[in-house]
């Protein structure tokens, strides 16, 4: 059976770090207490609501707006003159530039076209919540209608409709990485090929918090304060105070409780920085919370791949290359880290955890007639995983091998670390073997296909899927990202103070959404100080309390922010140290410190503990010379390198061979992100993950009509797994220490969601290989087995 | 605008307020109440994350008119602790980290309240058959199935035993 971790105590931990303690934010949580930015109110507060533009491409003639300045309780109604009247710019900024890539303006509201279905054109502010919606709903749009296209594979295609003039045939940027030369060589002398066209579906992130912020301006201060659902508060700041010419450091924004984010608000999106525009100019408190299918038309959708890709291997089954290319649909306009997902976030992973002698992948970024794509859980990454687990499983077949055995036999060795992979990453530990090992152990594997073949002999289709990843994140160090196109720096700070009580307040950059950081960064910060854990308390997320950050995505909160706390604390322990040696007339070096107490060696008599050496840091009485008073320190973590947690995941499946329904039979995770601080939680990261990449593999997608209408615009037509719809998960780990982090840490929020994807898909396709299916897209609905099974059925009759 | 002067009494307190008649419950709940614990997640009655007890009977607050519930009895998440002490359905959610971002977590824990108020001894199956209109986007479900177990568990000892239980 493997691990399940149970919660404990804090005082019931030996060592705070790797103990499953349980988590401190839950209270409020469970009882109602929790602020989400919609529970935040005020005195005088007003109410935004957008009027969004219906049709996915059209040109904006007239808008009439009287109807609605005519109805009583409406204070605002704006149009992009307004906003034009004001003198901003108003325009999503994107932070993540490619060389030659288009950058058309993405305003705030829409100027003289929309160009997908969503697009804000007109803003209303009223007294009341309903009225400021029907007021927006009142608002008359004259539109001409243009021709709409939302394949990125399309938009580049000769006489598709055209919509940016800076962007001829829809083309945001051409990018490549990887070796042409190389890899067409190895292809030429290669024994087999394999070859596959795909799909990586859009997906709607759907945080359970729709969007939402409360914005204020104090006309006397001069201060902006804006609450909003946020991953990164700094971020935001910077990006709004761009878009709307305001001074940084006059404003303040604040992330309350943060109902789930998956990437979905790290961006800057209009309709956020236009609430705040509303508050600046009228003074006072506005309000705009998106309900659900507002959020579905103009939040980020993630993926959106259109892709062929092909793989050269020799008889004995050893992966020579892999060429890839693929169409990344960035939407209606470059969003903020838009450019990023289908090109640094992607393509460097494509030869996911296989040594291999060239790689070469080239990108064409499209604009399309729909939601501007952003980051979404895993951010290219699962894109980039899926390619290469879908071709390995296809040459397996091709070669004649078990899936398993190729996958060992081209694995990376585990005494080749740190590798440089063909794609340029330095993979920094690894150990591939062990959860393979680890995961067909649990799963049953050698039974399993035993029990497969006797089933298929009864014409019954199991079949199991295997997915090995591995992923980059905690992105980093900040002058790599500026190399690679990124328009802002990937460190992260930690502040960890003393109080004179000896108590402590730790600030972090990061900003937590459901990860449970005031519970892990606390087991840090404590165990680190020698202090209790209850003697710490965690702030993040406030931009007025925390000095800077960057925010929380990309599996980099413990990665880059739990190591930028922990360097607080260790120098707060050196400095601390010098005080203490003061104090008990020693050298610095004659001092032990262990569980929060300074002792002189060999006379363990004569101690300090660290929490008296604060209350003495602050009397500041009797200091070493010329030392400063107080006890706080602050570090800018900036990382060495990237961080590349690894895993297996095995799902086991059966198809129904009359009606194409699809059961899950088992789901077996082995993980290794390194050092875990609170396995408790980690797991509850690897679970929520995989029902999110079991989510994209069996249920869900974006579906445009030809027209450019998001079909999929509300809850009751997009396919958010059910409770009982997914099966148990069995989670294990294996520990492969990252040796460059100072935890030896690796991220694990987005592990499951880049793993489970692949493995539903592998799996449908090894159940029925006997009718000759290869590949089928996502989501891999019981109406997709179905059709693929009767398309098999009717081009080759069925068994081989 | 018509309008409509209802009572409604919301975790033991009645309250008389007027609302317009295409007010929803879940907003006369969080805006005319101050009960914000009760979350609007999706609007169309899919998510549950506005879920309530309306006369003992878990409904979805954001597709169910205020005026519709005059003279019932509300009871929402602000209701469960109790002297100070989270009920046991709370206890185990914290212990079994059924939740992490926490927005689902007052609907799934007013709808689990009504499951285990029927069945006090669910499999399984029966609480992800019960739970299926309460989206989670965090935990995958699995420790909010061994949460309402474990509930359960300490509810029934409770009953057994005559007092509030505990493991």
């Amino acid at each position: 059976m493997s691990s399940t971790p149970e919660f404990i105590d804090a005082h019931e931990a030996q060592r705070l770090r790797g103990s499953p303690v349980r988590r401190r934010e839950d209270r409020p949580l469970l009882t109602g207490d929790a602020q989400y930015t919609d529970d935040i109110s005020r005195e005088d507060l007003l109410h935004l609501a957008f009027t969004r533009s219906h049709h996915a491409h059209a040109r904006v003639e007239a808008i009439d707006t009287s109807a609605a300045e005519a109805m009583e309780g409406v204070v605002a109604v704006y149009t992009a003159a307004d906003v034009a009247a004001s003198g901003v710019t108003g325009e999503v900024p994107p932070v993540w530039l490619l060389p030659e890539l288009k950058t058309p303006p993405y305003p705030m509201l829409a100027r003289e076209r929309v160009r997908f279905q969503g697009q804000p054109v007109a803003a209303v502010v009223a007294e009341r919540r309903y009225l400021a919606a029907d007021a927006a709903d009142a608002i008359d749009v004259t539109y001409e209608k243009l021709d709409a296209v939302t394949s990125p594979g399309a938009a580049t295609t000769e006489g598709a409709p055209q919509l940016h003039e800076e962007a001829p045939n829809n083309v945001a940027a051409e990018w490549e990485i990887g070796d042409r030369e190389d890899t067409d060589a190895a292809f030429d002398r290669a024994d087999h090929t394999v070859e596959l066209d795909l799909v990586n579906q859009r997906l709607l992130p759907t945080a359970m918090e729709p969007r939402a912020v409360l914005a204020e301006y104090n006309a006397s201060t001069e201060k902006a304060t804006v609450h909003m659902s946020t991953q990164c508060p700094h971020l935001h700041r910077r990006f709004f105070c761009e878009m709307l010419d305001f001074p940084e450091h006059r404003m303040r924004v604040v992330a309350p409780d943060v109902g789930g984010g998956f990437g979905s608000k790290d961006s800057a999106h209009p309709d956020e920085a236009l609430t705040i525009w509303a508050a600046l100019q009228l003074e006072r408190p506005v309000k705009w919370v998106a309900t659900r299918t507002e959020g579905y038309a103009s939040t980020g959708h993630g993926r959106g791949h259109e892709t062929h890709a092909e793989m050269a291997l020799s008889d004995d089954g050893d992966i020579l290359a892999i060429r890839v290319h693929t169409d990344g649909d960035l939407g209606g306009y470059v969003s903020t880290f838009g450019a990023l997902n289908p090109t640094w976030g992607y393509a460097p992973m494509l030869p996911g955890q296989y040594a291999m002698e060239a790689m070469h992948c080239t990108v064409t970024e499209a604009f399309t007639n729909a939601v501007p794509t952003e980051p979404y859980r895993g951010a290219g990454r699962p894109e980039a995983s899926y390619v290469i687990e879908r071709l390995v499983h296809l040459a397996a077949k091709e070669v004649g091998m078990d899936p398993a055995d190729l996958r060992r036999r081209n694995y990376i060795p585990s005494d080749e670390f740190p590798y440089e992979t063909t794609a340029g990453y330095l993979y920094d530990s690894g150990d591939y073997e062990k959860p393979l090992d680890r995961a067909l152990e649990l799963v049953g594997y050698d039974d399993l296909r035993a029990r497969q073949a006797e089933l298929r002999a009864e014409g019954r289709y199991l079949g199991i899927g295997i997915s090995s990843y591995v992923e980059s994140c905690g992105y980093g160090p900040s002058e790599i990202v500026g190399q690679i196109g990124g328009q802002l720096g990937l460190w992260e700070t930690g502040v960890v103070r003393f109080h004179p009580s000896g108590k402590v307040t730790v600030f972090c950059g990061t900003s937590g959404h459901g990860q449970g950081h005031q519970t892990t960064y606390a087991q840090i910060v404590a165990d680190e100080l020698g202090v209790d854990f209850d003697d710490v308390d965690v702030v993040e997320g406030d931009t007025d309390e925390v000095p800077m950050g960057m925010g929380t995505y990309g599996s980099r909160s413990v990665t880059v922010g739990g190591a930028a706390v922990l360097t607080s604390a260790r120098k707060a322990v050196e400095k601390a140290r010098q005080i203490a040696a003061h104090q008990l007339e020693v050298a610095t070096e004659d001092l032990e410190f262990e569980s929060g107490e300074f002792s002189v060696t060999g006379a363990p008599d004569r101690a300090i503990h660290i929490q008296e050496v604060a209350r003495q840091a602050y009397l500041a009485h009797d200091l070493p010379e010329g030392l400063e008073p107080g006890l706080e320190e602050e570090s800018f973590y900036d990382p060495e390198n990237l961080v590349y947690p690894f895993g297996v995941h095995v799902v086991v499946v059966e198809v129904d061979a009359d009606t194409g329904e699809l059961s899950f039979e088992k789901y077996v995770a082995v993980d290794d992100c390194g050092e875990q601080i609170n396995p408790k939680i980690v797991e509850g990261q690897v679970h929520g993950a995989i029902a999110q990449g079991l989510g994209q593999g069996r249920f869900e997608g974006v579906v445009y009509d030809e027209s450019g209408n998001l079909v999929t615009g509300s809850m009751q037509d997009y396919a958010v797994p059910k409770a009982h719809q997914l099966p148990h998960f069995e989670t294990d780990h294996t520990v492969t220490p990252c040796p460059h982090n100072p935890l030896g840490v690796k991220g694990v929020g987005e592990a499951g969601t880049i793993a489970a994807p692949q493995a539903v898909v592998n799996a449908v396709c090894d159940a029925l290989s006997p009718l000759g299916v290869d590949h089928i897209d996502m989501p891999v609905t019981d109406e997709a087995v179905w059709q693929a099974m009767n398309r098999a059925a009717a081009t080759d009759g069925g068994a081989e | 605008m018509t309008t409509h002067d209802i009572t409604l009494t919301v975790n033991g307190t009645a309250h008389d307020l007027t609302v317009e008649s295409r007010t929803l419950l879940v907003h006369a709940l969080r805006d005319d109440l101050g009960h914000t614990g009760t979350n609007v997640g999706c609007e169309t009655s899919m998510c549950g994350a506005c879920t309530v007890l309306v006369d003992d009977e878990a409904v979805k607050s954001c597709t169910l008119l205020a005026a519709a519930c005059d003279g019932s009895e509300v009871q929402t998440v602000e209701s469960l602790v109790d002297g100070g002490e989270l009920h046991p359905l709370q206890e185990a959610f914290a212990q079994e980290h059924g939740l992490q971002c926490g927005f689902c977590t007052p609907g799934m824990l007013m709808t689990s309240l009504d499951l285990l108020a029927h069945d006090p001894d669910p499999s399984r199956e029966e609480i992800r058959e019960a739970l299926e209109g309460n989206l989670c986007r965090c935990t995958g479900y699995q420790n909010i199935v061994n949460a309402v177990e474990r509930a359960a568990q300490t509810m029934r000892a409770a009953t057994d035993g005559g007092d509030r239980g505990g493991d």
